[in-house]
């Protein structure tokens, strides 16, 4: 257990878990409008698949972030308009964007394959990214840092402004928040549209800095994750960014099963840690009452006016 | 001039048969569109996804083997959806079910013969309904949601594959390769027309669906199923359990996963290895919902998907668009049909405003 | 030289999709009156209300504010203009806080300490009692309402609408209510107040403007006016006495609850604590209360669909069914009819049929060998259609496509058929219109005269004095000792309903108003 190698564990860890930290952030927000987005899977491949063309494009990784929330976003106003203006079935749409998202990104990429885009260059000075020991404060890329910011900006958007004030009245009760004045509608697609460039950049993540390639369903499924996070998470940012990092660990501990053989129990019993812990977490939460507590009231119902 | 939606007093019949329909025709209609737009020829796609397999007759075996799984995981699934159980994990219950089939033929070693094959396809139900009795359990115990829990073990049932396909059950005789040792002529299910690759399962879904619309429709717990999809607590107020409801719905549903695995196996592939999960258990939740979640709407749209599959093929080889193409056409088929569903329920009513108050009146 | 008006409507219309909802509606408010707007469900009060406050446009008419002519195109209009509304469905977020709930309900952004200071003063300037930082979900309905009128006060109103406020509160907080309307009203605040309770308006208000069908019946003076001229001006008809066979034997014991106790559901839940009463053949019971002390879970733990800890909590014709699902209770000769019409009591998605088959399948022989018998359903549902004057297009016609009084003739005629040994009905004319009522009101009592018990749980006091022999109060899940209706003390009963159990010489008494109302 040599220094460089807790080192490399532990940017390991942060790598893994920026994208579920990202995607997780934006549905949160979603949720917390009371609207159950489950296409994060979908969205998040958009978002690679988006961020990584405008990249090959423009050989700005910046614009590619960009980009990548542009698709992000576009891909869940799919879902807004099914459910906000045609009150679909929340579940089903989700589900749909999550398979629509996946293959529309695989077509897309056809033409991506085997391409590669320029990396970030780093937002601090090489004598600390490039550091032995420094670099696992300094040496990640930009977007480790975007997505360690917003957990603060999204609790302190979501508890001390009137915007945040009214979005949790959106999703606490509907009605009523339509009854006072407050746009519902207009609320949810904000947070919708909020969350789908989440989940872009969080994609873009996979596409722009774990690999510099594009490859179909590269997110394999951590989109689901980043909707358990949530729950597990009980709906705050900052038990968030703890559960986020927990997974990471799970997930990194996979990798060094697979790498190392080592065969005690075999790599596969990692691989399904996280989705297991995942329920045992939210057996804790739920047996708790927890789940009550926190959980948007209106979450997942569709609102239909009454006049 | 505002569009307003007025609540219908019965839901309209003729909407409930013609969205699905016109849900296809849309999808077929804007595929064309955006393969021209890509630059790939739109009608030779779209004809080859979604005509060519009903055309040609050399296809039809294709996609009788393919609906099999779809039809029966979706009759599953339907059950659930209306009494608004949502089983997002059958893909796993499906997985579970063909590895269950497949430890019993290990088990059998060479014996074969119709005691042997019914036993795995007993497994292969059994297993599937086990694997969905875990989040049955904890949704009634703990109030866990479903939809999450079930999720979950899906990707668990990956490496519950990977790690026997790869491990103990790996073919001695297979070259390293992870895969499950080919069964035995007579460990597989019979064909139904000889030369063909149409085994029983077909036969079976295309049963099943009637068996169900007498269920669902006729039967005390048809209704039970109704009702507690609509109104859960005039459910409760009727005397029906809503704890028995989410465990029959979860257990039908992944005993249905579990018995198109171990009918895939059986009949259509005669091993297992990783690649075995194709996402039916995925396709087969939109099959439901284009189906209405109706046994014969089921039977329908399972075939309708099924041709998306072959087609989706046909038009890798003659117009050269990847595979995962059809999974788009299937999400959009999905989009509509779910977008139609306020059609039936309320009607579009273009209003002009009101007039303007006249002043001094 | 007369003082303006300060709101005038004159020839208000609104249409809707089958029902002319207000027509050609014309009268008006003066400063500092307190304005009656009478009427009973379905007359258009409601609408012309959220035309006033600016969720809806009239079709036609005008609406003129201290002489001006103006168009309050939406809420935020109408407030901007001193407009406040209470609805009678609070507008409230249970997870918050009481302070958060009034900012919600601001229109512009005002510091938090800022805003708890106003608040702190309107509170102590009306008498009301309310703590800033308390979650919603903790408090009694009458606080809910306290903040709905903060919010409302908060706006320096010159026009206050009052919309049902008294259907959830005890006659004592009514009275406190009347105290904060009266002294506004004294500031030169105008009062809208919508009701149909009748001795509430000859207690409170000056002018009357009685609405039926759509239309404007009269404005009157509620002083001078009685209760049942203006009763019958709401009806548009001579009131039907009830009839009731006099001199009813009433017969052996058919229900007996005792010592039933059961948990709340969920952390806000009331629960029921040592529940115990008993009813005999023939006889009408009533349970009197405000909504919210544990009417809901009474009814629950009657029908079965909440089990008693111990069977013997719950008597049916000397038979234990303390521990019987609902099924079996239903065979076992007890009937229930919940609250809510839609969604509980009957499938709103399913035709009348299929809603017989919901409640009447085992008791009726509907189900053979796992399979429903869908003839017979369909048979049965028309004879109560036929029976009960229920306005439906037959069997097949859907549960929420019928009015609210028809749906309840349905329920109600749906349990009363199968003739039960007990029916227990929760608010059964809550919502429906007077000829429902009352249509519902003699099948119960005709229902007890061939022997059945019946327990009518009720918040309309009038209703259960009407009709019933006995009666008793529940209060925080707790059963008051039963009273003969026949001289009954009103003051007692309200103060058993409003939580003071049976002290004579209780600190609140009620004016003398309310009292000879009843």
């Amino acid at each position: 257990m040599s220094p460089d190698f807790i080192i490399a564990a532990l940017m390991t860890v942060v790598g893994l878990t920026t994208p579920i930290l990202l995607a997780g952030l934006g549905e949160l927000v979603v949720e917390k409008a009371g609207v159950l987005n489950l296409g994060v899977e979908g969205m998040m491949l958009m978002g690679a698949i988006s961020g990584f063309a405008v990249t090959v494009f423009t050989f700005n990784p910046w614009l590619g972030v960009l980009g990548a929330a542009a698709g992000g976003a576009a891909s869940s106003m799919l879902f807004a308009v099914l459910v906000l203006q045609l009150n679909s079935n929340q579940v089903a749409t989700g589900l749909a964007l999550s398979i629509f998202g996946t293959g529309l990104s695989s077509l897309i990429g056809v033409s991506f394959t085997g391409r590669i885009v320029i990396p970030f260059t780093s937002v601090f000075p090489d004598a600390l990214a490039k550091h032995p020991l420094f670099e696992v404060i300094f040496g990640y890329s930009p977007i480790v840092y975007f997505a360690l910011f917003m957990v603060p900006a999204v609790g302190w958007f979501l508890k001390s402004t009137r915007a945040g004030l009214i979005l949790r009245a959106v999703g606490e009760n509907d009605h009523s928040a339509h009854s006072i004045g407050y746009s519902v509608i207009g609320v949810r697609y904000a947070a919708i549209a909020f969350g789908g460039a989440m989940a872009g950049i969080g994609g873009a993540y996979f596409s722009m800095v774990i690999t510099p390639m594009w490859a179909e369903k590269m997110t394999a499924g951590r989109g689901w994750i980043a909707l358990a996070l949530v729950v597990f998470a009980g709906w705050r940012s900052g038990r968030l960014l703890v559960s986020a990092y927990f997974f990471g660990i799970l997930m990194a501990l996979e990798l060094y099963a697979k790498a190392s053989g080592f065969s005690v129990v075999p790599s596969q019993f990692w691989a399904a840690m996280p989705y297991l812990m995942t329920v045992v977490a939210l057996t804790f939460i739920s047996a708790r009452g927890n789940a009550g507590s926190n959980a948007p009231a209106c979450l997942g119902k569709p609102f239909l006016p009454s006049n | 001039m505002r569009i307003k939606l007025e609540k219908r007093q019965t839901p309209s019949t003729l909407m409930l048969v013609a969205t699905p329909i016109a849900s296809v025709l849309l999808t077929m209609l804007i595929g064309v569109v955006v393969f021209d737009l890509i630059g790939i020829n739109g009608q030779r796609a779209v004809v080859d996804i979604f005509l060519t397999p009903l055309l040609a007759s050399y296809k039809w075996q294709d996609v009788a083997v393919k609906a099999a799984p779809l039809i029966i995981i979706a009759l599953g699934l339907s059950v659930g959806n209306r009494a608004q159980i949502w089983n997002i994990g059958a893909e796993g219950q499906y997985v579970i079910g063909a590895l269950c089939a497949a430890g019993v033929g290990i088990a059998a070693g060479t014996a074969g013969g119709p005691l042997v094959i019914t036993a795995m396809v007993l497994a292969g139900i059994v297993g599937g309904a086990a694997w969905a009795a875990g989040p049955a359990w904890l949704k009634t115990r703990f109030d866990v949601n479903e939809i999450l829990s079930t999720l979950m073990l899906t990707y668990v049932s990956y490496q519950v594959l990977g790690y026997l396909v790869g491990g103990p059950w790996k073919d001695p005789n297979g070259r390293n390769f992870p895969a499950t040792a080919p069964l035995a002529e007579n460990q597989t299910l019979p064909i139904l027309f000889p030369g063909s690759t149409v085994h029983l399962g077909v036969l079976i879904a295309v049963l099943l669906p009637f068996l169900f619309w007498l269920v669902m429709s006729r039967s005390v717990f048809g209704f039970q199923i109704r009702v507690v999809g609509s109104a859960p607590h005039a459910a409760r107020h009727g005397g029906f359990d809503a704890k028995q409801t989410v465990w029959a719905a979860l257990l039908i549903g992944g005993g249905m996963a579990g018995l198109a695995g171990s009918l895939e196996f059986t009949g259509a592939l005669g091993a297992i290895n990783l690649g075995f999960p194709s996402g039916y258990g995925f396709t087969a939740i939109i099959v439901a919902f284009l189906g209405r979640l109706s046994p014969i709407g089921c039977l329908i749209a399972g075939i309708v998907l099924a041709v998306t599959y072959v087609g989706g093929q046909v038009a890798q080889t003659t117009v050269h668009i990847p595979n995962s193409t059809a999974g788009i056409f299937q999400a959009m088929m999905l989009f509509f049909i779910l977008a139609s569903d306020i059609l039936i329920r309320y009607r579009v009513r273009v209003i002009a405003t009101a007039p303007k108050i006249v002043a001094g009146e | 030289m007369l003082p303006t008006a300060r709101l005038d409507l004159s020839g208000i219309t609104k249409r809707f999709p089958g029902v002319l909802a207000n027509d050609q509606v014309s009268f008006s408010v003066k400063p500092g009156e307190i304005h009656a707007l009478l009427g009973e469900n379905g007359a258009g009060k409601s609408t012309l209300v959220k035309m006033i406050y600016g969720i809806m446009q009239p079709d036609a008419g005008e609406i003129r504010w201290n002489g001006q002519r103006i168009t309050i195109a939406n809420p935020k209009a109408a407030r901007r203009l001193g407009i406040g509304m209470v609805f009678q469905h609070f507008s409230l977020f249970e997870a918050m806080t009481v302070l958060e709930n009034i900012a919600l309900g601001m229109d512009g952004k005002i510091p938090q300490r800022e805003l708890e200071a106003k608040i702190l003063a309107v509170m102590a300037q009306y008498g009301l009692k309310l703590e800033p930082h308390r979650i919603v979900s903790t408090l009694s309905v009458g606080e809910r309402q306290r903040i709905e009128i903060v919010r409302a006060l908060l706006l320096n109103p010159n026009l206050l609408i009052m919309d049902e406020p008294t259907s959830v509160l005890t006659p004592q907080e009514v009275e406190q209510l009347f105290v904060v309307l009266r002294q506004l009203a004294s500031e030169g605040c105008s009062i809208l107040y919508i009701s149909h309770k009748l001795h509430e308006i000859k207690a409170l208000c000056d002018t009357a403007t009685i609405l039926r069908g759509g239309k404007l019946v009269d404005t009157c003076d509620p002083r001078v006016e009685t209760s049942r001229s203006m009763a019958e001006k709401m009806i548009g008809g001579s009131l039907k006495d009830i009839q009731r066979g006099e001199g009813r034997a009433l017969g052996r014991m058919k229900l007996e609850v005792s010592h039933l106790s059961v948990a709340g559901d969920g952390p806000f839940g009331v629960s029921l604590k040592d529940i115990g009463f008993s009813v005999k053949a023939g006889e009408i019971f009533g349970i009197a209360g405000v909504a919210g002390n544990g009417q809901n879970a009474l009814l629950l733990a009657l029908s079965g669909e909440v089990l008693a800890s111990t069977s013997d909590a719950i008597h049916v014709d000397g038979v234990q069914v303390g521990r019987m699902t609902a099924k079996q209770r239903r065979l076992a000769g007890i009937a229930s009819v919940p609250e809510e019409r839609n969604g509980h009591a009957a499938v709103p998605e399913f035709s009348l049929s299929d809603n017989t088959i919901l409640t009447g399948r085992d008791r009726l022989g509907m189900v053979s060998g796992g399979m429903v018998n869908g003839a017979a359903a369909k048979t049965y549902a028309g004879a109560v259609i036929a029976a009960f004057s229920v306005k439906a297009t037959g069997p097949a016609a859907l549960a929420d496509s019928l009015s609210g009084g028809n749906l309840q003739k349905f329920i109600m005629g749906r349990e009363i058929m199968q003739k039960p040994s007990v029916l227990v009905v929760s608010q059964p004319t809550w919502g429906v219109d007077a000829g429902a009522a009352a249509a519902i009101h003699q099948a119960l009592v005709d229902l007890a005269a061939i022997g059945s018990a019946i327990v009518v749980i009720s918040q309309d006091l009038d209703e259960l004095l009407a009709l019933c022999d006995t009666l008793a109060v529940i209060n925080e899940g707790r059963l008051s000792a039963p009273m003969q209706v026949a001289g009954a003390n009103i003051e007692e009963i309200g103060l058993l309903m409003g939580g003071v159990h049976g002290d004579p010489n209780a600190p609140t008494k009620l004016s003398e108003e309310v009292v000879h109302a009843y």
